[in-house]
């Protein structure tokens, strides 16, 4: 590796200087909104209802209406995308035809922009099925978006579970199913883990998609039937309408410090994982 | 497996009693039909996927399919006269500003990526590779609005002090486009660089190339069809791209004439409108987002085929 000429050198300088390019641009962005926002973070803003769309109080509808829409996707994505994983890993007879043609639009579904599922989202929970902008609505539309991480996490994690578990258990009489529940999902649980982690990621961030599906009410949703506003959303608001300047950076500090904790816990896991598999 | 089972408790001696073998024999039966209906429930929750993607076609096509079929496709995709409320539907001009801004925020990302992806795989020290590969994975993570804000309040005035114009450009959307695709060109690229075997480089190295030459003429050459891929894929992240783009590039429906002219993209100008169209402006914002759609799935194919085809 040592550079023993000036091509060789001028190549390492071009490479080292690209990546730490690239740390400037991250340490930049977290560091410029932190320093910002940090100021207007207080007990009353995480507390507080917003009040005059957005100018005053506190953004803890938002908040609340960011959890609301995670759990409610979580909990529509997870049993189906945990199931399809089991499926096409378990079950599915090594890769035929229906296999191959769930992963192929698991791929799609993974590579569509967050507009076109709000567009989907809108036309078909919010008018055809007259759910109308709600947390029900938002959280279908974010279910959908979620599902392919789901199910790639979890085959990744199943499919990492050694043969000779599957063979023990069914040696000793369990059957499939048995088998599946007691000794591979176990086994494969913290790739499930952090599919979800990362799913929470996705949908505390998203914001086209909800635009279109949840509405952008600033209430507090009660039912699944309520219109909701997410803190994505509620910045995108406070901002493209000038609203508070002063709210957007706290809302961001809020945001960025969120999916900081939640890429913590995704590494955490996948370094468990790392452990484990070794 | 159930039917050994059975056939050993036939002959056994133990359940000889009637009764007993009957109700041993009814709870197996009880257990085989419970193991067909969760493979059931198992296969229908695999085939959601295939119904939620045919569900969004359908929808979005019959939305958007009578709208381009009334306006004609030739004035719906190559005129850019965009007046929803005088009932003038062209999206030539929005066409034009996706591909520009995504090809101008691909014109230094790619680069930028392949040279950061080569160096996380062959010349960084492990524990520094590491660390940078957490840090992209933190950047992937970052909501699109947060890069939208940042774009509005550092990268908009820096142009509109520095270069002129208001600072609402193709530009300001090609650099904060840039960082967002970067993540994706990086992780793909460094799996492909990474998968390359490792005897190409030996014996590379062992006929005397540098590692730089190496590099160059050998792992590069080699991981080409992955790096393709990233690069398609990071440009499906960049046209498909909303929120941040649409804070940052002025959006105005004109063909935008150099790098500082505001721009209006395909994506930008459904989330726009969406919140008060009817009708058929209604319709023409769905048939923008099929001709997305259809981009999109386009681009997909394309990886997925020649993903086929390098591993032939």
């Amino acid at each position: 590796m040592m550079a023993n000429n000036w091509q060789d050198r001028v190549a390492t300088a071009i490479f080292w200087l690209s990546a730490l390019f690239i740390v400037a641009i991250l340490a930049g962005i977290i560091g410029y909104i932190i320093i910002k926002g940090i100021s207007s973070i207080n007990l009353d803003f995480i507390l507080q209802p917003p009040s005059k769309a957005g100018r005053e109080g506190g953004i803890s509808t938002t908040i609340v209406s960011t959890g609301y829409l995670t759990l409610m996707s979580l909990l529509i994505a997870v049993p189906i995308g945990a199931g399809s994983a089991i499926y096409l890993e378990e079950y599915a007879r090594s890769k035929n035809r229906f296999a191959r043609l769930v992963n192929l639009t698991s791929e799609t579904l993974a590579g569509i922009p967050s507009i076109i599922f709000g567009l989907f989202g809108f036309v078909f929970f919010v008018l055809f099925l007259e759910m109308g902008w709600s947390i029900l609505s938002g959280s279908m539309t974010l279910a959908i978006m979620i599902l392919p991480t789901i199910t790639r996490t979890s085959q990744e994690a199943i499919s990492a579970v050694p043969y000779e578990y599957r063979d023990n258990s069914l040696a000793l009489g369990a059957s499939k199913w048995q088998t599946v529940w007691k000794v591979i999902l176990p086994s494969s649980l913290p790739g499930i883990i952090t599919g979800i982690i990362l799913s929470i990621g996705r949908a505390v961030g998203e914001t086209a998609a909800l635009i279109l599906t949840a509405g952008s009410s600033l209430g507090m949703p009660l039912s699944p039937a309520d219109p909701a506003r997410t803190m994505s959303v509620h910045l995108y608001v406070l901002v493209a309408e000038g609203i508070s300047m002063e709210r957007a950076f706290g809302t961001a500090f809020l945001i960025v410090v969120l999916i900081m904790i939640i890429n913590y816990f995704a590494n955490l896991s996948l370094s468990k994982i790392a452990k484990s598999m070794r | 497996m159930e039917k050994i089972v059975e056939i050993d408790m036939i002959k056994s001696k133990k359940y000889k009693d009637k009764a007993g073998f009957r109700k041993r024999n009814n709870a197996m039966l009880k257990n085989i039909n419970a193991e067909k209906l969760i493979e059931t429930i198992l296969l229908l929750s695999a085939a959601a996927f295939i119904l939620v993607i045919v569900l969004i076609t359908l929808f979005i096509f019959a939305k958007g399919v009578p709208l381009v079929m009334q306006v004609g496709i030739d004035d719906f995709l190559f005129n850019s006269d965009w007046r929803p409320m005088k009932g003038a539907f062209g999206i030539w001009a929005m066409f034009v500003g996706s591909l520009t801004v995504t090809f101008s925020s691909m014109l230094w990302a790619v680069p930028l990526g392949i040279i950061t992806a080569v160096f996380m795989a062959e010349i960084a020290p492990p524990v520094i590779g590491r660390w940078l590969g957490r840090l992209i994975e933190l950047l992937a993570g970052i909501p699109s609005v947060v890069y939208g804000f940042i774009g509005l309040i550092v990268i908009v005035p820096f142009i509109r002090e520095v270069l002129g114009g208001n600072g609402l450009s193709v530009l300001a959307g090609a650099i904060i486009l840039g960082i967002m695709i970067l993540p994706t060109i990086i992780n793909i690229a460094r799996d492909a660089i990474m998968a390359v075997p490792q005897e190409y480089k030996e014996s590379s190295l062992a006929l005397g190339a540098t590692h730089y030459q190496t590099i160059a003429r050998v792992i590069i050459p080699a991981a080409r069809s992955g790096i393709i891929t990233a690069v398609v894929l990071g440009m499906g992240r960049a046209i498909g791209e909303t929120m941040a783009v649409v804070m940052v590039t002025g959006n105005s429906t004109v063909i935008p004439e150099n790098i500082l002219s505001p721009v209006r993209t395909m994506t930008s100008n459904i989330v726009l409108e969406m919140g008060y169209a009817a009708g058929d402006h209604q319709a023409a914002l769905f048939a923008t987002g099929m001709v997305l759609f259809i981009f999109i799935v386009c681009l997909n194919l394309m990886v997925t085929i020649s993903a086929k085809a390098g591993r032939k």
